[in-house]
C-alpha cells in the first residue's frame, strides 16, 4: 500500500484540503485518539493517580502518618474499631489504626509498577518467543508453540502461589520482582501466540518477498521489514495487559503471596480488611475504587490506542 | 480424525508429566517444613527426623521421584502428608463442591453474555449497545474477588442487618443451596459475562456481514429468522469453543470466590495445603485441575470440526 493510499483512507473526506501536507502515521494516530474523548479522559485519571502515588511521602509528612506505622490511640475506638473518614484520618484507618489514604497512595505505587513492568516484561518475551517461533519455523517452531501451548495449560493461580510460597521471600524489594516475574511468565504465552500468527502471515507479503529477491538478509528483514510492522499490536496488546496485571497482582497480595508486608498494596489492603467490612465500609471503598478506577482507565487508554491505531476495526462495525 | 485423537492424547500425557515433574521440582526446593508442621513447635530434633523417615522424605531426591512417577502411573495420587488420607478421596470430597461453583455460574455467563451480546450486535450503536459495551469495560476490569466482596458487603452484610437474609454460610452444602450459591455463581460470572458479550458481539458482527445473510435477507426470510438461524448459528462456533475453554480452566481459579465466600472447594484445599506444605495434595490438585483443562481442549478441538464442517484435523 503506498503512502498516500493510506493516508486517503485514514482521512476523512471534508477535511480534505487539510491534507495537503504529509502527517506521519504517528500524526495520524494522535489526531484521531485525540478526537476520542473516553481515551483522553481514562489519560487524565491515571495521570491523577500516577500524581497520587509519586506524592505518597507528602500524604505521609502532612498527616504525620508513615504507611507502617499504627496509631492505636487516635486510629482506633475505645471498642478497638478503626475510625472513619475525616478528622486525623482523611480517608479512615484501618484495623490496627493506619493511615488509609497514605497506606492507599504507596499501594498505587506498587499497583502502577507491577503492571506496567509486568506488561512490559511480558510483551517483550511475548515478541522474541513470537518473531522467533513465526520467523524461523521448523523445529524451533514446535518446540516454542507447545511451550507456549503448556504455559498456557497450566492452571495459573496455582503455580503462581506456589511459586510464590515456594521462593518465600521477606524483603519486600525482592517479593516486588518475584510477583512482576510471575505475572510476565504467565502473560507472555497468549501474547507470543498472536505475534506469531501475525509474523506467520507478514511472512508471506510481498514485500517481504521484494526484500528477499533484493537480497536482504533474514536478520535484516525480521529487525527491518517484519518488526516495525508489529508495533501497533504490540502497543495495543501491551497497553492492555497492564490492566490484567495490576489485577493479577491484587488477587497475588489478596491471598498474602504478592508484595510481602509492611508494604501496601491495594490487593492486601482488602485482604486484610475483609474481616472488618461491616463496621468499617471504607476498607472497602478505598482500595476497591482505586483498583476499578485504574484498571478501567488503562482499559479504555488500551481500547482508545486500538481505535487510533487501527481504524479500520471501527468502521467496520460502523459501516453495519 | 482418530489419529488426531491418539496424538493429542499423547500430548496430554506429556503435558502432564511436564506439570507433575515441574511441580514436584518447585515443592522439593520449598521452604515449608512440612516435619515442623506436624510435629508442632515443640518436637525434638529426633521426632522430626523420624517423621522425615515416615513420609520418605530422607530418601535421595531422584529415589522419591522416581516412586513419585511409579504411584503416579499406578492412578495413585498418594496419601496427604498431614493426615494420611488418601488424595482421591480428600479431591473427591471437595470437587463437588468446585463443580457446581463453575457449572453454575457458566450458566449465567454463557446465556447473559450471549444475550448481551447479540441484543447489542443486533443494534449497533444504539443506547443498548453503548451501555453495554461500557458494562463489559467495567465487568473486564473489576477484579473477581472485588466483585466477591462487594456482593458479600452487599448482600450478605447490608441486607441481613435489615432483617433479609440471603447469604447462608457454613456447610453442608445441600441445605440452603441456591442461598448460598448465588452470590458465589454471581460473582464468578461477573467478568465471564462481560468477556461472552463481547466475543458474542464480535462474532455476531462478523457474521451479519456475510454474503449469505444478505442473500437470507433479499429472500425474504424474517430478520428474526435471519439473526437467530443463519446468524447466532454460526456466530455461536468460537463461543462455545471459548466457553469449553474457559469451564476446564476456572476449575483451578475458584481458589479467590471459595475463600471470600467460605466455601470448602477444591481451590480452599490447595489453598490451605499450600500454607502446610502437604505436597501429595497440591500435586495432586495442579494434576487434576490441568487434565480438566487438556481434555476441555480436546473436547472443543474435536466438537470444532462437528460444528463447524471447514475445519479439517490434521
Amino acid at each position: 500500500m503506498s503512502y498516500s493510499e493510506l493516508e486517503a483512507e485514514a482521512l476523512p473526506v471534508d477535511t480534505g484540503q487539510a491534507g495537503v501536507q504529509g502527517r506521519s502515521p504517528f500524526q495520524l494516530a494522535w489526531r484521531r485518539f485525540r478526537r476520542d474523548r473516553l481515551a483522553v479522559a481514562s489519560i487524565v485519571v491515571l495521570l491523577l493517580i500516577v500524581l497520587f502515588a509519586v506524592l505518597a511521602p507528602v500524604w505521609e509528612s502532612w498527616t504525620g502518618h508513615p504507611y507502617d506505622a499504627t496509631f492505636p490511640k487516635t486510629g482506633l475506638n475505645p471498642d478497638g474499631l478503626p475510625a472513619g473518614p475525616g478528622g486525623d484520618f482523611w480517608l479512615g484507618a484501618d484495623q490496627l489504626g493506619r493511615d488509609v489514604l497514605v497506606r492507599a497512595a504507596y499501594g498505587a505505587r506498587i499497583s502502577l509498577v507491577v503492571g506496567i513492568g509486568a506488561a512490559v516484561l511480558a510483551s517483550l518475551l511475548g515478541v522474541a518467543v513470537g518473531t522467533l517461533a513465526g520467523f524461523v519455523g521448523g523445529v524451533l517452531d514446535t518446540l516454542l508453540a507447545r511451550l507456549m501451548d503448556i504455559t498456557l495449560a497450566l492452571p495459573y493461580l496455582l503455580v503462581a502461589i506456589m511459586l510464590a510460597t515456594t521462593f518465600q521471600i521477606s524483603s519486600v524489594g525482592a517479593s516486588l520482582t518475584m510477583t512482576i516475574l510471575v505475572i510476565a511468565f504467565f502473560s507472555f504465552a497468549a501474547f507470543g501466540r498472536i505475534i506469531r500468527g501475525q509474523v506467520m502471515s507478514l511472512k508471506e507479503k510481498e514485500f517481504i518477498e521484494a526484500a528477499r529477491s533484493l537480497g536482504a538478509s533474514r536478520v535484516r528483514i525480521m529487525f527491518v521489514d517484519v518488526l516495525p510492522n508489529l508495533v501497533a499490536q504490540v502497543t495495543v496488546l501491551t497497553s492492555l495487559l497492564i490492566p490484567t496485571s495490576i489485577v493479577f497482582e491484587a488477587t497475588l497480595s489478596f491471598l498474602g503471596v504478592g508484595v510481602r508486608l509492611p508494604m501496601p498494596s491495594w490487593g492486601s489492603m482488602l485482604g486484610e480488611g475483609s474481616d472488618v467490612f461491616q463496621t468499617a465500609w471504607w476498607l472497602l471503598a478505598v482500595p476497591g475504587v482505586l483498583l476499578l478506577l485504574t484498571t478501567l482507565s488503562f482499559n479504555l487508554l488500551g481500547d482508545g490506542i486500538r481505535d487510533a491505531l487501527d481504524p479500520r476495526s471501527d468502521r467496520v462495525v460502523r459501516g453495519k | 480424525m482418530l489419529r488426531f485423537v491418539i496424538r493429542r492424547l499423547l500430548y496430554a500425557i506429556v503435558v502432564l508429566w511436564l506439570v507433575s515433574t515441574l511441580v514436584f521440582v518447585f515443592l522439593n526446593v520449598s521452604p515449608v517444613p512440612v516435619e515442623r508442621v506436624i510435629g508442632g513447635p515443640r518436637a525434638t530434633t529426633d521426632t522430626l527426623r523420624q517423621i522425615r523417615q515416615n513420609l520418605g522424605l530422607d530418601q535421595p531426591v531422584l529415589l522419591q521421584y522416581w516412586d513419585f512417577i511409579k504411584r503416579l502411573l499406578q492412578g495413585n495420587l498418594g496419601e496427604s502428608y498431614i493426615n494420611g488420607t488418601p488424595v482421591t478421596s480428600l479431591i473427591a470430597d471437595r470437587l463437588p463442591t468446585t463443580m457446581w461453583l463453575v457449572f453454575g455460574a457458566g450458566v449465567i455467563w454463557f446465556v447473559g453474555g450471549v444475550a448481551t451480546g447479540v441484543l447489542s450486535a443486533t443494534r449497533v450503536r444504539s443506547v443498548w449497545d453503548r451501555s453495554s459495551t461500557l458494562f463489559v469495560l467495567i465487568g473486564l476490569s473489576t477484579p473477581p474477588f472485588v466483585m466477591a466482596l462487594v456482593l458479600l458487603f452487599l448482600f450478605a452484610t447490608k441486607l441481613s442487618e435489615a432483617g433479609v437474609h440471603f447469604f447462608e454460610a457454613g456447610p453442608p452444602l445441600q441445605e440452603h443451596f441456591f442461598r448460598r450459591m448465588i452470590l458465589p455463581w454471581i460473582a464468578l460470572a461477573f467478568l465471564m459475562v462481560a468477556t461472552y458479550t463481547r466475543l458474542t458481539r464480535g462474532a455476531m458482527l462478523d457474521v451479519l456481514g456475510e454474503d449469505y445473510i444478505r442473500t437470507a435477507r433479499a429472500k425474504g426470510v424474517s430478520e428474526r429468522r435471519v439473526v437467530y438461524r443463519h446468524g447466532l448459528r454460526s456466530a455461536l462456533t468460537p463461543v462455545v469453543t471459548q466457553f469449553g475453554i474457559d469451564l476446564g480452566a476456572l476449575i483451578g481459579s475458584t481458589i479467590v470466590t471459595e475463600k471470600v465466600f467460605g466455601l470448602q472447594g477444591v481451590g480452599q484445599l490447595v489453598y490451605q495445603s499450600i500454607a502446610l506444605g502437604d505436597t501429595p495434595v497440591i500435586i495432586g490438585v495442579t494434576l487434576m485441575v490441568t487434565m480438566f483443562v487438556v481434555v476441555a481442549n480436546l473436547i472443543v478441538d474435536v466438537g470444532y470440526s462437528f460444528l463447524d464442517p471447514r475445519v479439517r484435523l490434521s
